[in-house]
């Protein structure tokens, strides 16, 4: 399912004093299996975007495809049920959004809401929990007994069960300690590849976007400033920078090193890995190793 | 001979509802005006030392002493008086309409008067580089504005020792360097002893000292350098190594020798260059 947003154009209290323009003119296509991931500081507009991807906002001029619906300015949209269920969000700290006596009954408390039968959305909770690294003896616990990473996990899944066709990560791993980041964004990825989901990733962390990402926007002061595969992204590293956004780590120690030394490689490598291999093939063609 | 301002004695705790200790025979000692970084997996003891440092929790066994006060039901409010505590949600500490308001409304429960509350307003809010914004609401603030109002309403109060509970971990990055600047400078003017919890260990690198927590115990501590040279080590307790000491350690496995482990980019670029390129 594609998600394509047209010319959208955002305003927080509209036609009142307050009125305040929060995303003009953006434009962005997901086509369906792409994991994309948007980027920019607190205010930039990436959770105002988000808001769309669903149609939690509903846009002040253009439009947004969900798949086939079309959700457009200045006309009432009703039933959006559907699209709802197949665009899931997982919002920031989803674990303060667990509200029942059980496991079990917090995940399937989505679905049902969507009109699943109890025990579809049983079966469903079950291969969720399963997915996001929980064992089923969980299901009969209370959410709150459970420690942070796994009532973080739980949310996930009441998400997941709702077998959405999207998910939409809004900076999924914050307050979580190194391991468990890496575990929460691993396991996002292994989803988007089994589910074959289109995954939208919101978020500060250079770092991610460039690891994990097909696709990335950058976003600043309402507005799309920059979109494209990540080496596109980070091959002109100083824009950014001026911009005052962050680079990957790997990226900017590669341009102080060229800075510093008049080393000069003909690409910008993502990984330390590669980073290290070209600048010893540098220093060798050199004869200095 | 460095002065400990506090000190933890075998100190352990339970939490009621738990089978297992959340902290088990913690000592270490923490050195007048230092800045030490308390790093560890989740649920790995740090937020709980927080709540027993400043008294909202009990140790069941051991001690703890502040700046001389041995900490019990008589003497937490006078210890609370020399501990800040900034938390990790920006959004969730604010309670005055305007900036000034916020940081005056602790002066204001400890019945300072109004002539040194204007001016330790004014202060603590210049201290951390907010002067600009006293009359603004919090709300329209940015994160990384917000968590320094946070500090200054803590500077207010004058305490001797300030603890950050993960207070950078949910500011973007410019708001992340932002309260880090500020805490660099509060430190080098030796205005508090900075004790910081967290996950972020580009930030524990920048510590004068770190005490790595696992499951509940300390499990080793020292300098920044020490810590990291832990290595893989670090990797299986939950926590990760810092940007340059991986770029270090590559570039020596793939036959680029380096005469030590760097914690800094500008140094690990520096010897490269006048190792292999500047000859």
């Amino acid at each position: 399912m594609d998600i394509v947003l047209q010319q959208v154009e955002y305003r927080y209290q509209a036609k009142t004093p307050f009125e305040r323009i929060a995303i003009q003119d953006v434009s962005i296509t997901i086509p369906s299996g792409v994991y994309l991931a948007i980027i920019g500081h607190t205010g930039s507009g990436k959770s105002t975007v988000l808001q769309h991807l669903n149609a939690l906002l509903q846009p002040y001029a253009g439009s947004v495809s969900i798949g086939d619906r079309v959700i457009k300015a200045n006309q009432k949209n009703k039933n959006l049920k559907d699209v709802r269920k197949r665009v899931g969000i997982v919002f920031q700290f989803p674990e303060h959004q667990l509200f029942e006596e059980t496991v079990e009954k917090d995940i399937i408390f989505g679905p049902m809401n969507f009109g699943v039968s109890e025990d579809e959305a049983k079966r469903r909770a079950r291969i969720a929990l399963k997915q996001v690294g929980l064992q089923e003896e969980i299901l009969e616990k209370s959410p709150f007994e459970l420690s942070g990473g796994q009532m973080r996990r739980v949310a996930i899944a009441g998400v997941l069960a709702m077998d959405p066709d999207v998910i939409v990560l809004d900076e999924p791993t914050a307050g979580l300690d190194p391991r468990g980041r890496k575990e929460i964004m691993d396991m996002f990825y292994n989803l988007h590849k089994e589910r074959n989901l289109s995954t939208v990733l919101v978020t500060h962390s250079m770092e991610d976007a460039a690891r994990y990402a097909d696709q990335i926007v950058i976003m600043q002061q309402g507005n799309v400033v920059k979109q494209g595969n990540p080496v596109e992204i980070f091959s002109e590293p100083e824009h950014l920078m001026k911009m005052g956004l962050d680079v990957p780590n790997v990226v900017r120690f590669q341009l102080k090193l060229q800075e510093k030394t008049g080393m000069k490689l003909d690409t910008i490598y993502l990984s330390i890995d590669e980073l290290s291999t070209a600048v010893r093939e540098y220093i060798r063609k050199d004869n200095r190793l | 001979m460095e002065k400990a301002v506090v000190t933890l004695d075998n100190v352990s705790y339970q939490y009621e509802e738990s089978d297992q200790f959340a902290l088990q025979d913690v000592s270490f000692d923490i050195y007048e005006g230092e800045w030490l970084a308390i790093v560890g997996h989740n649920g790995s003891g740090k937020s709980t030392m927080a709540k027993l440092l400043n008294g909202l929790q009990f140790p069941q066994k051991g001690e703890i002493t502040v700046c001389g006060l041995k900490l019990n039901e008589d003497t937490v409010w006078k210890i609370r008086a020399l501990i800040g505590m900034v938390f990790q949600n920006p959004d969730n500490q604010f309670v005055g309409t305007t900036v000034q308001d916020d940081v005056a409304f602790g002066l204001e429960n400890h019945g300072v008067e109004r002539d040194i509350m204007i001016h330790r307003v004014k202060d603590s809010l210049e201290k951390v580089k907010m002067g600009q914004f006293l009359n603004q609401e919090p709300h329209h603030l940015s994160g990384g504005q917000k968590q320094r109002v946070a500090i200054a309403s803590v500077l207010a109060l004058r305490p001797s020792i300030i603890i950050l509970d993960e207070a950078t971990s949910m500011l973007d990055p410019r708001g992340r360097e932002e309260v880090l600047e500020t805490v660099r400078l509060l430190k080098e003017e030796k205005i508090l002893t900075v004790i910081s919890i967290t996950h972020d260990l580009e930030e524990a690198a920048k510590a004068d000292r770190m005490i790595v927590m696992n499951k509940g115990q300390v499990y080793c501590e020292g300098t920044p350098e020490e810590i990291f040279s832990m290595d893989e080590e670090l990797i299986r307790l939950g926590l990760d190594i810092p940007f340059p000491v991986k770029m270090g350690k590559a570039f020596r496995e793939k036959g680029i020798e380096l005469s030590k482990q760097y914690l800094s980019e500008e140094e690990l670029v520096t010897e490269l260059w006048t190792s292999y390129f500047n000859k």
